[in-house]
């Protein structure tokens, strides 16, 4: 799509859809209030198919409640009235409405894989903690399923650290530990999608880097929605940049041109760090 | 307000700075901390005069035989017998009105905690009215499992004892599961479906083993009320000399049978009154020690 294309765009909605046709979330002028409050404003974006993007953005504008939409955990809190939709595409359905009054919340939820702010392993044993998710979806044989969490815990660099100790309760793993075990998690539940709610903000630098890696390297085989409010962190893993504040999508384009050229005036101010 | 400068605050603040712990502030503090000593004394204390009498008087009279005879026809008239009858009753009737009470209470919790979070206001409600029939005295719950025999034409029997006492320990054992399962933090339920699972995963599977040992703290809360109660089985189960053998046969519980033993005319009998409650302690301390126990083996595994 041409720049002026793009502007025109802009300037009609506040939002635009770069990635048009290629993206595997599509969120159509989505609209949310929780009580009276009006918290996403006329949301249209599409999110690129295996490729980390990063919904980038001041505290309280909305990011987080933007990513909680797109596998319906919405639906866990009162008083929230959503218009508007989300559609996950797939090859073989077509697309899938998030909300809709005929969509298998479960089937969806399946395809996306949650990384919250703080880990919260399950209150299981390490080995458990990987194997529900895979017994969730079908029948192993022991060997297949000891096989399995292992992948899954090499996977994330936790295999080395946990071996002697599967069947100790995952809570006494460190924090960075936990939320390695609980992307480790994730991922055996097999999801095409991962979201990640600003996943490193309770961890510390090693962990924190630890989990950016992970990170970059699963964006080659899944598409990554990361929540984040820190603009180094996005500089350095994104390939696509979500802008919003204030509940409104200001600006959404590939990384660098967002760092190095932003268009928009509030996006010049954030990334010289005016507001945070 | 106008600027100050932080030299100017910490002056001021400073200026407004009362003496720490001298004089009025330090007598206040002498005399609440003396209270609240006192009053700790109190309860330990008069727990263990309970104690120390129940168990004093109470081996004195106790005798072995006390526990393999049935009561018979003058146990109350002092001739001879024992409480086999009112331990196996109580035991019938607690643990089956537990059991009862668990399963209701544990599903209705965790509809309360996972499905119906939507519905702030009307959990509030709920949970108010639970609170509500918390404290309804016992002898209402006997007269209302009585009217309800009436009104069926049911003979007193031990299952209706169960039923009733089911009835009053439910609210106790729904809000202690509920307040624990308040506490099971929103992230974990929020992971743990974003994996896909279902509902009644979530709260077989995760809420059930994040909750265990406030289930088990539940479990014996609801079981300590049952097993102690007299009032409500008072009309619903009847009497009976003899060890119950069926549903349906009449049963004696022990506080039933400590009340009786009381105002029996007999002194020997009054006194044997405090072997049974000895009887009834030991149970109820048997039971909190393996209730701990196996709840201690899985309190390892919860998070937070």
């Amino acid at each position: 799509m041409d720049t002026q294309a793009m502007d025109a765009k802009m300037g009609a909605g506040g939002s635009a859809k770069p990635f048009e046709g290629e993206g595997i979330i599509r969120v159509d002028n989505l609209n949310l209030y929780a009580g009276k409050t009006h918290i996403l404003k006329n949301v249209n974006i599409e999110i690129p198919k295996n490729k980390l993007t990063v919904i980038l953005g001041p505290s309280g504008c909305g990011k987080t409640t933007l990513l909680k939409c797109m596998n319906r955990l919405t639906d866990l809190t009162p008083d929230i009235k959503v218009s508007g939709n989300i559609y996950i595409r797939d090859q073989h359905t077509g697309e899938l409405p998030v909300f809709g009054a005929k969509t298998d919340i479960v089937a969806l939820r399946r395809k996306m894989g949650l990384l919250s702010q703080r880990p919260f392993p399950l209150p299981m044993n390490i080995y458990n903690n990987i194997a529900y998710g895979l017994k969730l979806r079908g029948k192993y044989t022991r060997a297949e399923l000891n096989d399995l969490v292992e992948y899954y815990l090499r996977q994330v660099n936790l295999w080395e650290e946990v071996k002697d100790r599967l069947r100790s309760p995952a809570v006494r793993l460190s924090i960075g530990q936990q939320q390695r075990l609980c992307l480790a998690r994730g991922l055996a539940v097999n999801p095409d999608i991962i979201l990640a709610d600003e996943p490193t903000s309770a961890l510390d630098p090693v962990s924190s880097e630890a989990i950016e890696k992970q990170f970059a390297a699963l964006s080659k085989d899944f598409t990554l929605v990361m929540v984040t409010h820190v603009l180094r962190q996005a500089r350095r893993i994104a390939d696509y940049v979500i802008f919003m504040y204030l509940g409104e999508v200001i600006e959404m384009r590939p990384a660098q041109e967002f760092f190095e050229d932003p268009r928009e005036e509030q996006t010049k101010k954030y990334l010289s760090g005016a507001f945070n | 307000m106008e600027q100050r400068s932080l030299a100017e605050v910490r002056a001021l603040v400073k200026s407004h700075e009362k003496p720490a712990r001298t004089g009025r502030k330090l007598g206040e503090e002498i005399f609440f901390r003396s209270l609240m000593n006192i009053a700790s004394v109190l309860i330990v204390g008069v727990m263990g005069v309970i104690l120390v009498s129940i168990f004093y008087k109470g081996i004195s009279t106790f005798s072995w035989s006390m526990l393999t005879e049935d009561m018979g026809s003058g146990f109350y008239l002092n001739r001879g017998g024992g409480i086999k009858n009112a331990i196996v009753g109580s035991l019938y009737l607690s643990l089956s009105a537990t059991l009862l009470a668990l399963v209701v209470g544990l599903a209705c919790a965790l509809c309360m905690n996972v499905y119906m979070v939507k519905f702030p206001k009307l959990l509030n409600t709920a949970r108010f009215l639970l609170d509500l029939i918390w404290g309804v005295p016992s002898i209402i719950y006997g007269a209302f499992g009585f009217s309800l025999m009436v009104f069926f034409g049911v003979k007193t029997s031990l299952l209706a004892g169960i039923i009733t006492v089911a009835l009053f320990i439910l609210p106790i054992m729904i809000r202690a599961i509920d307040e624990v399962m308040k506490t099971v933090p929103t992230g974990l339920s929020e992971s743990v479906l974003s994996m896909g699972s279902t509902r009644s995963e979530l709260s077989y599977k995760v809420y059930v083993r994040q909750c265990f040992p406030g289930i088990v703290t539940a479990v014996l809360l609801a079981f300590g009320r049952a097993v102690g109660d007299a009032a409500s089985v008072l009309y619903v189960t009847g009497e009976n000399s003899k060890t119950p053998t069926s549903l349906l046969d009449n049963a004696t519980t022990l506080p039933v049978a400590i009340y009786n033993q009381i105002n029996s005319p007999y002194a020997a009998t009054q006194d044997k009154a405090y072997a049974s409650a000895f009887v009834l302690t030991l149970i109820i301390l048997l039971i909190s020690l393996l209730s701990r126990y196996i709840s201690k083996r899985y309190q390892k595994y919860r998070i937070y």
